[in-house]
């Protein structure tokens, strides 16, 4: 990082920045350099700030017109729809943006596993954002209650039930959530309270993310470690801004297709009756970004060791740095463990989609299969498989492998030390 | 470690363990009523009973009443379903207990509305067992004690305190 060396250009700016170094970090954050091969998979991080702060302001406006209580909830949402200057565009961008910001981060997160970008040393800017994917369920969870429709009861209902399954303290915990002994007004008020905290928690810790990112710098699709600033580098700005700014047009345009075309395909049609006590839907769903996990929980036929499993699937994926022994980073040079790979992508889909159908017969043996699968990929397969491949070569460089190669690995290495000097030169 | 690293606790250490200890308890004592204000509060506690009449209620049929915001069961059963729910072996039983232990007046069942295994609320004579209940969320079937027979939920449904004020008259909580 050539930021220390910084000076702002006017006599304003140098006594500013002496006192608080913002037009330091400004710096910092557009010379930044980027590795010149980073593909479209790496624009998903600027795409889920924009799902982060959109969520935010519209969040911020709903927040002024809903009313967070048992009786009035479900009204003032119609309210929000029907009355309310634009009120259904914000409510129907909010809704359908907790989807996009799901389909942007399961993006991001293969992305990283495809990469290896979560192994050393990256693994705290994994674990925080794995932080950040937990509370993103958990916020998303708290926001689909609130409209107090049926599925936001019962979802509600079933979701904090979760917590019974502890013994001894599970129902005093369960009766502390709810503020009462089912979920009720007390249950919508916390919820509300918190959906409006947690966004900012994850703001906090999105700060973080990119904090501890910027100190190895990215990963990049070849895996290597790459001397930064030189060749094979680029500053953040303009080229990963251009690019970035690209990727987020094509993604508004699917957004807007959501929000304007089919609102409420993501949606459930029960969550437009309001909540009944005494009624229980048929069919009781998540939304679709937590099905993987739901398919996990149904396939266990125990109720405890179910709810465990539940929490354990993503506890692998804290853990992972640890559990994937391999060196190598990218699955370009892993032939194995690249189709290891997309049998997980598979698995994690067809997870999904066992989570929306009936629990029972062939759906239910498939979801064991796939539970089973799942966590045999990470507890077995990757531990073994970091120790048993064979990897290919992987280059000295980025552009090693375009400029046909440097044979000797210390004229390369001299080269590139030469790189070095000069830019700092 | 050096000899000078394992010197007695002096007058210093002894302060510092003890303002640790007590700003413990004062941050504990600050933090307990934000926690507990998320407890059942006064007023939900002011409902937790209610009064039912079942003098409408023929044998063979069940109602359904709203208690601490759940559902009660309220169930009149017929002779058959009684006998049905004694005869039944007790080693069939995912969680064993006796028809006699859970209606204490053998023509009215009263059970929680609740599926023990993740809240949902049970479809009346539904399910595998004459005169039960099926949870139509994860498919456990109950039978016409409350009886938990096949499914994931692991206990029966749960029974209210409650008592007769008199031959018409249940008081629930």
């Amino acid at each position: 990082m050539s930021s220390h060396e910084y000076t702002p250009s006017s006599k304003f700016g140098k006594w500013f920045n002496d006192r608080l170094p913002l037009l330091t970090l400004a710096n910092h954050l557009t010379d930044y350099p980027t590795p010149k091969n980073l593909n479209y998979w790496w624009t998903f991080g600027g795409i889920l700030t924009f799902c982060l702060i959109t969520q935010i302001i519209t969040g911020l406006v709903l927040a002024m017109h809903y009313i967070a209580h048992a009786d009035l909830a479900f009204g003032s949402v119609e309210h929000i729809m029907r009355d309310v200057n634009y009120g259904w565009l914000i409510r129907y961008v909010h809704a359908n943006g907790a989807s996009m910001f799901f389909l942007a981060v399961y993006i991001h997160i293969f992305r990283a596993l495809y990469y290896g970008s979560y192994k050393s040393p990256r693994e705290i800017i994994w674990i925080i954002g794995m932080l950040i994917y937990f509370l993103m369920m958990a916020t998303a969870f708290l926001g689909y209650v609130l409209p107090w429709g049926q599925m936001s009861f019962w979802g509600a209902t079933v979701i904090t039930n979760l917590f019974s399954a502890i013994p001894l303290v599970g129902e005093s915990i369960t009766h502390w959530l709810w503020g009462g002994y089912s979920v009720d007004n007390p249950t919508l008020t916390r919820f509300f309270s918190l959906h409006y905290l947690f966004p900012f928690l994850i703001l906090g810790l999105v700060i973080l993310h990119i904090w501890a990112l910027h100190v190895p710098g990215n990963n990049n699709p070849i895996g290597i470690d790459i001397k930064k600033p030189s060749n094979d580098t680029v500053p953040f700005h303009p080229y990963i801004v251009i690019k970035d700014i690209f990727a987020l047009l094509i993604f508004l345009i699917i957004f807007a297709f959501f929000v304007f075309f089919s609102p409420n395909i993501l949606g459930h049609s029960d969550n437009y009756i309001e909540a009944n006590p005494l009624v229980t839907p048929a069919h009781i769903v998540p939304e679709w970004y937590l099905l993987p996990f739901y398919a996990i929980l149904r396939s266990i036929p125990d109720k405890l060791l179910g709810v465990i499993a539940m929490f354990a699937a993503i506890f692998v994926l804290v853990i992972l740095p640890w559990l994937d022994t391999s060196k190598v980073r990218s699955a370009l040079f892993r032939p194995i463990y690249k189709q290891f790979y997309w049998f997980l992508v598979a698995d994690v889909l067809i997870l999904g989609y066992m989570g929306a159908m009936p629990a029972e017969g062939i759906y239910l043996l498939i979801a064991r299969v796939a539970t089973a699968y799942y966590f045999i990929h990470f507890l077995v397969i990757l531990p073994i498989l970091g120790r048993k491949e064979r990897t290919l070569n992987v280059p000295l460089s980025i552009t090693e492998p375009v400029l046909g190669g440097m044979p000797n690995p210390s004229m390369a290495k001299a080269k590139s030390d030469k790189v070095k000097i000069n830019s700092l030169g | 470690m050096s000899d000078s690293d394992k010197k007695k606790p002096n007058r210093r250490d002894f302060i510092l363990t003890a303002t640790t200890a007590a700003g413990a308890v004062g941050v504990g004592a600050a933090v307990w009523p934000l926690i507990d204000q998320m407890n059942p509060d006064a007023s939900v506690k002011a409902l937790a009973s209610t009064e039912v009449d079942i003098s409408s209620v023929q044998p063979g049929q069940s109602i359904t009443v709203l208690w601490r915001g759940k559902p009660v069961f309220i169930k009149h059963r017929t002779p058959e379903e009684i006998e049905e729910a004694r005869k039944v072996d007790l080693k069939e039983l995912k969680h064993p207990e006796k028809d006699e232990d859970r209606a204490k007046k053998p023509e009215w069942l009263v059970t929680l509305g609740i599926c023990t295994h993740l809240g949902c609320v049970p479809l009346t004579n539904k399910g595998d067992y004459e005169g039960g209940w099926f949870c139509p969320c994860h498919g456990s079937h109950y039978d016409t004690s409350g009886r938990i027979r096949s499914g994931p939920a692991p206990t029966n449904l749960e029974i209210p305190e409650y008592t007769f004020v008199d031959s018409n008259t249940i008081k629930i909580g």
